[in-house]
């Protein structure tokens, strides 16, 4: 792949809804096939960040581009696999109406869209539940669901809103082996978490807090910047509790 | 290709979905045979016209419950009765005085009925009826629409074919749109390169295969089982109950951007539904205040009610209704645009 800038260039981002700011002068760059990871507590604007770069919603300050395009624009929304934070499926149908309807809406066509259902329900491991309504799955069958629609189009970025939320410790490295994977074949993979085991598998961290981007390194990087022996220590320091 | 899916998609979901099947197939049937047992008449002014050769009925006219237009001539009465000015029309012909009348309303027609008996049973007014003064005139009545034994529910039939299926889909479109919104589903789709309009055209198709199959069968029942009168055309019928389910679905569907959960969807009933079906011709306008039947016109049910009378209980074509089709469709197309625009709310672009 010739990535000459960066997939993801974030300059000087605000949002506001209303008077209420959420995010505030946020700059960052995501590099072609690494896993970068939005870490921060709660309510910190780790979703509001990934929809300004979904292309879902519009910054209210500075510059949002992917893939050296200016967002929103719809023409990039083709090279976006997106997670939200909510399973956004719909209850009533089966796992492969669901599969299909986001099949057909990213122009994925008959003998493709077939071997391709069937990839991600295996990478997902819910290949024996593909017939099954998706109000009679499980939470974390649902989380699963939702990363192999994501996954459906071969997107070259993925934006994944805490995707391991619910899902077993055992599932969850078999995601994390898949992703990793799908990083060696150039994939650039965006997620959130506030789980710490899961920020030190990303190449790279930014630490947001109250819609502040804190630091943004590698694990490691982050852990001697501020003298701590776990990234949670580490979160804690940037946090404003510093000792 | 993506507005096919979004159709497909709606279809399955429906067919998932047994009981909101059912609440749009069965329920019209049931309380349209509910409301074929229970109609009866009503006490109604009727309209007369008299051609001035008869005004001397005029003052014996006076003392019953009835208005009076007179005209100078009978084509001017017969073109006022057509219109529906007027619901019986009184002439003289060489054989005596005959009537006409409107027909289409049965409870209207009961009435002049009634007018009529009183009127003719008194003694002659020496100069009229073409000097037949001693024995009691009996008039010659003939119907211009519908016939005597047109039953209250012909008259209402049309109005509530036209009303079901507006309030179903209006309900059923409406929670579909806000259950996507309040799901998540809706941002999700926002997420991928489907442009805002193709939602729109997307649920358009997916309910339009839909309520073609609800409008066929709500129609057939009315006229074949019901037995509720036919003059016109059945694909009339069809294209109008379609037309307003077309509307009722983008009005659905825009006015769900303003609620926030199923309630406050059903909470647009009595404000958006309740209003146009008193205003819809169901029962008579004339004794509103003029501002308040000028609202009518701006309402989507008061002209596919005014078609769906027209073709099945006078029998009228193309020519009759074509000008409610055009609004229907003019209605049908500002909502989308409309709901386009609504959409902007979660996705500029
Ligand atoms: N549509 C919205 N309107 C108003 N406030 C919002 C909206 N979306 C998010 N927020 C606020 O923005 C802040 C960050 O939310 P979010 O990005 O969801 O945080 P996180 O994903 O890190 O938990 C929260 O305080 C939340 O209440
Ligand atoms: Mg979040």
């Amino acid at each position: 792949m010739n990535v000459v800038h960066p997939v993801l260039s974030v300059r000087h981002v605000g949002k506001a809804f209303g008077k209420k700011e959420v995010l505030r002068d946020i700059s960052l760059q995501v590099e072609g096939a690494e896993t970068f990871g939005i870490l921060g507590p709660s309510g910190s604007g780790k979703t509001t960040l990934v929809k300004l770069l979904a292309g879902i919603d519009e910054a209210t300050t500075g510059e949002v581009r992917v893939l050296g395009t200016t967002m929103p624009k719809l023409s990039v929304l083709q090279k976006i696999g997106y997670m939200a934070q909510s399973d956004a499926l719909y209850s009533e149908l089966t796992a492969k109406e669901n599969l299909e309807f986001f099949a057909a809406l990213y122009g994925l066509k008959d003998g493709n869209r077939t071997r391709r259902i069937g990839d991600v329900m295996e990478l997902v491991d819910l290949q024996e539940h593909l017939n099954k309504r998706v109000d009679q799955y499980s939470g974390g069958m649902k989380r699963r669901l939702s990363l192999a629609i994501a996954l459906l189009h071969e997107p070259p970025l993925l934006l994944l809103d805490e995707p391991t939320v619910g899902i077993d410790p055992l599932l969850r490295q078999a995601i994390w082996t898949e992703l990793k994977g799908l990083n060696r074949k150039g994939t650039t993979i965006v997620l959130t978490t506030h789980v710490m085991d899961e920020a030190g598998k990303c190449d790279r961290l930014a630490m947001i807090r109250e819609g502040r981007l804190l630091a943004v390194d590698t694990p490691a990087g982050v852990l001697k910047a501020a003298g701590a022996a776990s990234l949670e220590e580490a979160f804690l320091y940037y946090g404003g509790a510093r000792p | 290709m993506r507005i096919r899916a979004i159709a497909l998609r709606i279809l399955r979901q429906f067919i998932h979905d047994k009981r909101t099947m059912a609440l749009m197939f069965i329920a019209p049937l049931l309380v349209l045979s509910l409301m074929n047992l229970v109609f009866n008449g009503d006490k109604y002014t009727p309209k007369l016209g008299l051609e001035k050769s008869m005004v001397l009925y005029a003052d014996r006219l006076a003392s019953l419950d009835v208005d009076i237009t007179t005209y100078s001539d009978a084509a001017e009465g017969d073109a006022a009765l057509r219109s529906g000015e007027i619901d019986a029309f009184i002439k003289l012909e060489a054989a005596g005085p005959k009537v006409i009348l409107e027909g289409s309303n049965p409870a209207a027609n009961q009435a002049v009925l009634v007018v009529l008996q009183d009127l003719f049973s008194q003694p002659e007014p020496a100069e009229a009826a073409g000097g037949l003064q001693d024995a009691p005139v009996r008039p010659e009545i003939s119907y211009l629409y519908g016939a005597e034994e047109m039953k209250t529910i012909d008259r209402y039939g049309p109005i509530m074919i036209g009303v079901f299926v507006f309030f179903f889909v209006f309900l059923i479109a409406g929670v579909s749109l806000l259950r996507e919104r309040t799901s998540g589903t809706l941002e999700r789709l926002l997420s991928t390169p489907l442009q805002r309009r193709e939602i729109v055209l997307g649920y358009v198709l997916g309910f339009g295969l839909f309520t073609v199959l609800q409008a066929l069968l709500i129609s057939w029942f009315s006229i074949k089982v019901l037995g509720i009168m036919m003059a016109g055309s059945f694909m009339y019928v069809l294209l109008i109950t379609l037309l307003m389910a077309l509307t009722a679905l983008t009005l659905g569907t825009l006015l769900s951007a303003f609620a926030a959960n199923e309630l406050q969807m059903i909470q647009f009933i009595p404000l958006v539904i309740v209003p146009q079906i008193f205003l819809s011709g169901l029962f008579p306008l004339d004794t509103l205040p003029l501002w308040l039947q000028r609202l009518g016109l701006l309402t989507p049910i008061y002209y596919g009610s005014e078609a769906l009378m027209d073709i099945m209980i006078r029998g009228k074509g193309w020519s009759a209704i074509s000008l409610n089709v055009m609004i229907l469709l003019g209605f049908s197309l500002l909502f989308m645009a409309l709901n386009v625009l609504a959409l902007r709310k979660h996705r500029r672009m």
